[in-house]
């Protein structure tokens, strides 16, 4: 198993009740493996217990980055919810933290 | 005097930034135009109060300050600031930044705010406009209506730019807009030539939050290593006529420029990344790349965009309540079920009172409180238990961190640490307002028209 932590970088956005993070393969193969294996199914089952979801994925080949926009995220929005970390910025090292095959 | 290339730097990215890299920027940066991007968003509703309360005041508070620090060094090299941090009032805005210049005994400058974002009459008057979130007309919101303001693109600010302004003071304006503002009266650029809105859209989003460009929200060492992290230094980009892109950071300042952080901040806040809309055009970055021109200087090509929308989006601010909180720390051996035994007691305390909430959130600092709660994670030494709640009601939302800041003398052994709070919630709801509703306008501060 290898976590995403180690195949790539990430930063988590909000807007409204809709956290966004990004993954950003540090080489090629990584950039391979992470197209491959970091599915929606395995990104919803990380975030389960803080989102409601819909996800969805984006790839960007040319930045090698893929974006995942995590809808029902942040406590019903950054203005008005009761979470410690409002924006949801901590949200990318969910992402981090996601173990992989291979 | 039209150019053949501009610079444009970032010199904050939220209303509480750090101050001295403007500073800097306009020491050294070599720079035509400084932009500060203040505003969040509900920023406007709460300053809309503000100014209920003081018609002179409604905007940002730290407007005065930033003015005092960037002028002088603005005005002598003849560098143009453009600023959204007229917030809800972007007339008294202008007329403090006179204020400000003459007090530091500057010729006063010439200022333009920006008015007509407000739509708070347009929205009451068409209550059958339905919110982007929910789908329901926003008709319900409105007994609770604070402020609703349009997203006003970059158009607007550069006439202002175009009538000389060297201040343009604006409300409500979409972030990257007021980058590419400067790229539109600087190059003299069409808008309605799509190629450029698109470079100068995606500069302008990746300049908007300043130092998360250059290395901030970024170093996670031995990997991910960021320079001279205490002296980071904001971003600024050389734009050409053409839109050719190159970012840079001024020499010696600390941070870091890059691929990797240019990457991280083109994704930051996107969601469909073939359509990110903005007042001015809808942004597509699938094709777009980044490559390093050299040490700390990063080169963008490739971003492409389609004709901007026939609407503006609109914030809209409601009054919702109150959030009551409190926290309380617990260390050594039995800490987690100490701040456990406390949550309950905190719980039946309020229930006894007769208080209910319709939200009540339970945190445990450094166990649950920004990744929730998962079986098998590590007991730590110390722990914070917090409690939160929103309410209608302000007493039953103070009551929340009253019981909880009463503890270290009425709750468990050892606690300590005990802090409370409450403040008034305005919520945010968005939606899309045909563009003929709306009428940006400028006002030269203290010119007749």
């Amino acid at each position: 198993m290898t976590k995403v932590y180690e195949l790539g970088h990430s930063r988590a956005g909000d807007k409204g009740n809709t956290s966004n993070v990004s993954v950003i393969a540090y080489d090629s193969a990584a950039w391979t493996l992470l197209r491959r294996e970091l599915t929606v199914d395995r990104v919803m089952q990380a975030y389960a217990h803080l989102a409601q979801g819909p996800i969805t994925r984006y790839e960007l080949p040319k930045l090698r980055a893929l974006n995942f926009v995590i809808e029902n995220a942040l406590g019903g929005g950054v203005t008005i919810s009761l979470a410690l970390d409002a924006h949801g910025k901590t949200l990318s090292y969910v992402m981090q933290d996601i173990d992989l095959p291979g | 005097m039209t150019k053949n290339r501009i610079r444009v730097g970032a010199g904050s990215g939220f209303s509480d930034d750090r101050f001295e890299p403007a500073l800097e920027l306009a020491r050294h940066g070599d720079l035509d135009y400084l932009v500060f991007e203040c505003l969040a968003e509900r920023t406007i509703a709460r300053e809309t109060l503000a100014r209920l309360k003081n018609p002179e005041a409604g905007y940002t508070p730290y407007l005065a300050e930033r003015m005092r620090m960037v002028l002088p060094e603005c005005m002598r090299r003849g560098i143009r600031i453009v600023t959204n941090m007229g917030a809800a009032n972007p007339l008294a805005a202008a007329r403090a930044i006179r204020a400000e210049a003459r007090a530091l005994g500057l010729d006063t400058p010439r200022v333009a705010a920006v008015i007509g974002d407000d739509v708070t009459e347009v929205i009451r008057a068409n209550p059958q406009l339905k919110l982007l979130e929910s789908g329901e007309p926003v008709e319900s919101l409105l007994p609770r209506l604070a402020a609703a303001n349009a997203y006003l693109g970059a158009d607007i600010v550069r006439e202002a730019l175009d009538r000389n302004a060297q201040v343009v003071v604006t409300g409500r304006v979409a972030d990257p807009s007021l980058f590419l503002a400067c790229m539109l009266h600087g190059l003299n650029w069409s808008y309605d030539d799509y190629a450029r809105l698109a470079a100068g859209t995606f500069a302008g989003h990746l300049l908007e939050c300043a130092a998360q460009l250059t290395g901030g929200c970024f170093a996670d060492l031995p990997r991910k290593f960021v320079p001279d992290m205490a002296r980071i230094g904001f971003p600024f980009a050389d734009v050409g006529v053409d839109g050719d892109l190159w970012f840079g950071k001024v020499e010696g300042s600390g941070g870091r420029l890059d691929i990797a952080t240019c990457t991280e901040q083109a994704l930051y806040e996107m969601h469909d990344p073939a359509r990110y809309i903005t007042p001015d055009c809808v942004l597509d970055i699938t094709e777009a790349e980044f490559r390093q021109a050299g040490i700390n200087r990063v080169e963008m090509l490739g971003a492409q965009a389609k004709p901007r929308t026939p609407t503006y989006k609109v914030v809209v601010g409601y009054h919702d309540g109150w959030i009551g909180e409190g926290e309380v720390g617990y260390a050594g051996p039995n800490a987690l079920a100490r701040a456990r035994m406390s949550e309950q007691i905190v719980r039946e305390r309020l229930a006894l009172r007769g208080f209910s909430y319709p939200e009540i959130r339970v945190d445990y600092i450094g166990v649950s409180s920004l990744h929730g709660e998962l079986p098998g994670r590590p007991e730590p030494y110390e722990v914070r238990l917090r409690v939160a709640a929103r309410s209608p009601d302000r007493k039953a939302a103070e009551a929340v961190g009253f019981e909880v800041r009463t503890l270290n003398v009425n709750g468990p052994a050892g606690g300590g640490g005990g802090t409370n709070s409450v403040r008034q919630v305005i919520g945010v709801k968005s939606l899309l307002l045909p563009r003929e509703h709306v009428h940006p306008e400028i006002v030269m501060e203290g010119e007749t028209a």
